[in-house]
């Protein structure tokens, strides 16, 4: 083995960053799937107002449960590409048998995923928000939830995308396991916006919407980490 | 290095094999035969740890594998039917992200394992460009960079052209003669310069 000087031993930050910048430039090859899920977005929202009544009051009344669970349906829609290549060509046994802490490894798998499909989702929400009609003040609770909720339906689908991966089309299987335990996400943060609009503080749901993040966040992994290894055995 | 002992495997109801022991220690070459489907590469994601559907012992420099897995890994390294290569990337960041994992970066070395495998010129041209032959070259040229001292090899010739399996197989032997350990399975009549060790599995199965 030769071991030349220029050779620099990483932490588990510096691998940690890897993985990120490696998904980042995968995702970001294949095109398709960021622009696929947003696409599937703005179309479905903007059906709304063409298939219902054209007027403000009662679009703006029906807006953040559209916009919720359009936003949730677009999501799992871009999870079909998180683990579908690495799979395909053999990357996720190479991760599997790193010697790298893979809990870790996942988690910044799916945030690098997170940040080119739920963050542009989040930031193309206040034209599809104005689109519905939505008054001035229900802004804010409306992004702060998705922007709390779409990480959490991403760590969400990652775990039924880690246990269906192995098999050919794991779309009704997927939307079957996902969708119940999407719920509570969806409910809290559709709520945020009600209650605002009903001039009642949203903190409460917002802060429950930060702890379902939280949960996820230390737990999923595991589960998606065990997934794997079940779809590749 | 890695022994086994009594490891039993069955699929849908088959047994694959029983009673199998075995220990590979520094310097040796072990070969596991057997006609298709006789369980091979079963064999090997057991002894990597990609499946864990069998009965027996595994231990790793001694310990058993599941209390010291992590040190396992950083001294094992693995190379399955799939080349564990993303298509969408060029061969410089593929190998980075391996380096990665195995907790180092050293474009140098990268560079260099690249050239000995005959792939300087592609270092930058998406793995989806390249021919399979090619591909293969690009994973074998995690070997190294791994840094492993047990290597185990599912196939590791296939798509390879005969100077390319020539040079792989010399690498093996060096790999041996220099306390590295091969566990390799292949079809290909195997020419190495060093002693040779095989399993057969035709003759472990139920009789």
């Amino acid at each position: 083995m030769n071991l030349s000087g220029s050779r620099q031993t990483l932490g588990t930050g510096a691998s940690l960053a890897a993985t990120l910048q490696r998904e980042l430039l995968i995702i970001l090859r294949s095109p398709g799937d960021i622009v696929n899920p947003l696409m599937f977005y703005v179309i479905a929202v903007s059906l709304f107002p063409l298939g219902g009544q054209a007027d403000a009051e009662w679009l703006s009344g029906i807006a953040a449960g559209v916009i919720w669970v359009t936003a949730l349906l677009a999501v799992m829609l871009s999870m079909e590409s998180l683990f579908r290549s690495d799979y395909e060509d053999g990357s996720l046994e190479q991760l599997l048998l790193s010697p790298q802490p893979l809990y870790f490894h996942l988690l910044v798998k799916v945030l690098g995923h997170w940040l080119l499909t739920g963050l542009p989702l989040v930031l193309l929400t206040p034209v599809l928000a104005m689109m519905l009609a939505l008054p001035g003040e229900a802004y804010w609770p409306l992004l702060l939830g998705l922007l709390l909720g779409t990480p959490t339906l991403n760590l969400i689908g990652a775990i039924g995308m880690a246990l269906t991966v192995g098999l050919k089309r794991s779309g009704v299987l997927l939307a079957v396991l996902v969708l119940p335990l999407s719920i509570p996400v969806l409910v809290f943060g559709s709520g945020m916006v009600q209650t605002t609009l009903n001039g009642l503080p949203y903190t409460g749901l917002a802060a429950v919407l930060g702890a379902l993040l939280v949960m996820t966040v230390s737990l999923a992994p595991l589960a998606i980490g065990a997934a794997l290894r079940i779809s590749v055995n | 290095m890695l022994s086994a002992s009594g490891l039993y495997c069955e699929r849908d109801e088959r047994v694959l094999f029983s009673r199998l022991d075995f220990d590979i220690s520094a310097g040796r070459v072990l070969q596991i035969q057997g006609s298709n489907g006789s369980g091979k590469t079963t064999l090997l994601r057991i002894l990597c740890g990609l499946n864990a559907d069998y009965e027996g012992e595994l231990r790793w420099e001694g310990k058993l594998i599941n209390a010291t897995v992590e040190h396992f890994r950083a001294g094992m390294f693995y190379l399955g039917h799939s080349p564990g290569i993303n298509k969408a990337l060029t061969p410089m960041q593929n190998l980075r992200w391996f380096c990665a994992n195995r907790g180092f970066a050293d474009d140098a070395a990268i560079i260099a394992a690249l050239e000995e495998f005959g792939l300087s010129v592609y270092r930058d041209i998406p793995c989806f460009q390249m021919s399979a032959g090619q591909q293969r070259r690009v994973s074998l040229a995690r070997l190294p960079l791994s840094g492993a001292s047990l290597w185990i090899l599912d196939e590791p010739f296939t798509a390879l052209d005969r100077r390319a399996v020539a040079d792989l197989e010399a690498r093996i032997a060096e790999h041996a003669s220099s306390g590295g350990a091969v566990i390799l399975t292949t079809h290909h009549p195997l020419q190495l310069s060093c002693a040779l060790e095989i399993i057969n599995l035709d003759e472990r199965g139920p009789q």
